[in-house]
């Protein structure tokens, strides 16, 4: 039978992997998406190994709200990408300087 | 090593793999469709953990729904990969040994030591008639209602800003305006001329 570590310790690879992403892809505005989805993705298998480990549902219950907030988040971001590659035709992070920071 | 723990190990190498090819990948949309695969392997590491409902629920919401609009924004826009590859070999040492030290943090918390299989029980399987759905909606709709109703405001919330940032009037584009269509008269269209009839010849 599995343990509860063997499904932490797979979101933990999953966490490392995609902080690695965000490293790695910082440039890209899409793999940083994509990252940002497998990080909550890891995050979502802890809760939902821990709800079955420890007899709760309310971990399933939070994975549900953290799917309804991912898919809105991934929503506006890609609108947000759409409207930036109208105005600026680039989706490279390097070229978003225009206020300065 | 029984079968359901080589099935967790071949559905983890996938998940492992279908993730590491995510960030490493080329070209974007190759880097979705892998996103799909890991998202498809974590429903079914996620139906051995009796949560059928989320596992549904992430291949419906998940693979039908958000990564068909990764894929259709990243199909849709022309992008030129090259410049947003720089720097991936430059920021490979540094990414790889934070991702290594936040998993060597982690692996010693969450490691066997503290949540193996003596210190925290394997629970029994249920029985075949049991309903993760009807679990799952039971405290959903009394004990979670409130937060369920704000997750539903969350989600009209995001159409509404999804629909305001994109939606643009184009000038070239010709409207129909309905209230000046209704206001209209039949002198703004017609115009009657009175004139004197000619004798014929």
């Amino acid at each position: 039978m599995i343990a509860l570590s063997d499904y932490l310790i797979l979101g933990a690879v999953l966490f490392g992997l995609s902080v690695a992403g965000i490293f790695l892809n910082r440039k890209n505005v899409i793999i940083l998406l994509m990252a940002i989805e497998l990080m909550l993705l890891s995050v979502n298998m802890n809760f939902v190994a821990f709800s079955y480990f420890l007899d709760d549902t309310a971990g399933q219950v939070f994975v549900f709200f953290i799917l309804t907030v991912a898919a809105a988040e991934a929503a506006i971001g890609l609108a947000i990408l759409v409207v930036l590659f109208r105005n600026r035709q680039t989706i490279n992070v390097q070229d978003l300087d225009t206020l300065k920071g | 090593m029984d079968f359901e723990r080589i099935i967790f190990y071949i559905f983890a190498a996938i998940l492992v793999f279908a993730a590491g090819r995510v960030i490493t990948v080329r070209n974007p949309v190759h880097a979705a469709l892998h996103l799909v695969l890991a998202f498809f392997t974590c429903a079914g590491l996620w139906l051995l953990l009796e949560a059928e409902f989320l596992a549904i629920a992430l291949v419906l919401v998940y693979v039908g729904a958000v990564m068909v609009l990764f894929l259709f924004v990243v199909m849709m826009l022309d992008i030129n990969t090259s410049p947003l590859r720089e720097g991936f070999v430059k920021y490979l040492p540094i990414g790889s040994t934070v991702a290594v030290l936040i998993f060597a943090e982690m692996f010693l918390v969450v490691g066997s030591k503290h949540f193996g299989r003596e210190v925290v029980a394997i629970p029994a399987r249920h029985a075949a008639d049991y309903s993760n759905v009807r679990e799952l909606g039971s405290v959903l709709y009394t004990d979670y209602v409130y937060p369920f109703e704000i997750a539903a405001v969350i989600l009209l919330v995001a159409i509404i800003a999804a629909i305001a940032l994109t939606m643009r009037k184009r000038p070239e584009t010709k409207y129909q305006d309905p209230a000046q269509q209704v206001l209209v008269k039949p002198a703004d269209r017609v115009r009657l001329v009175r004139m004197k009839t000619e004798q014929k010849q």
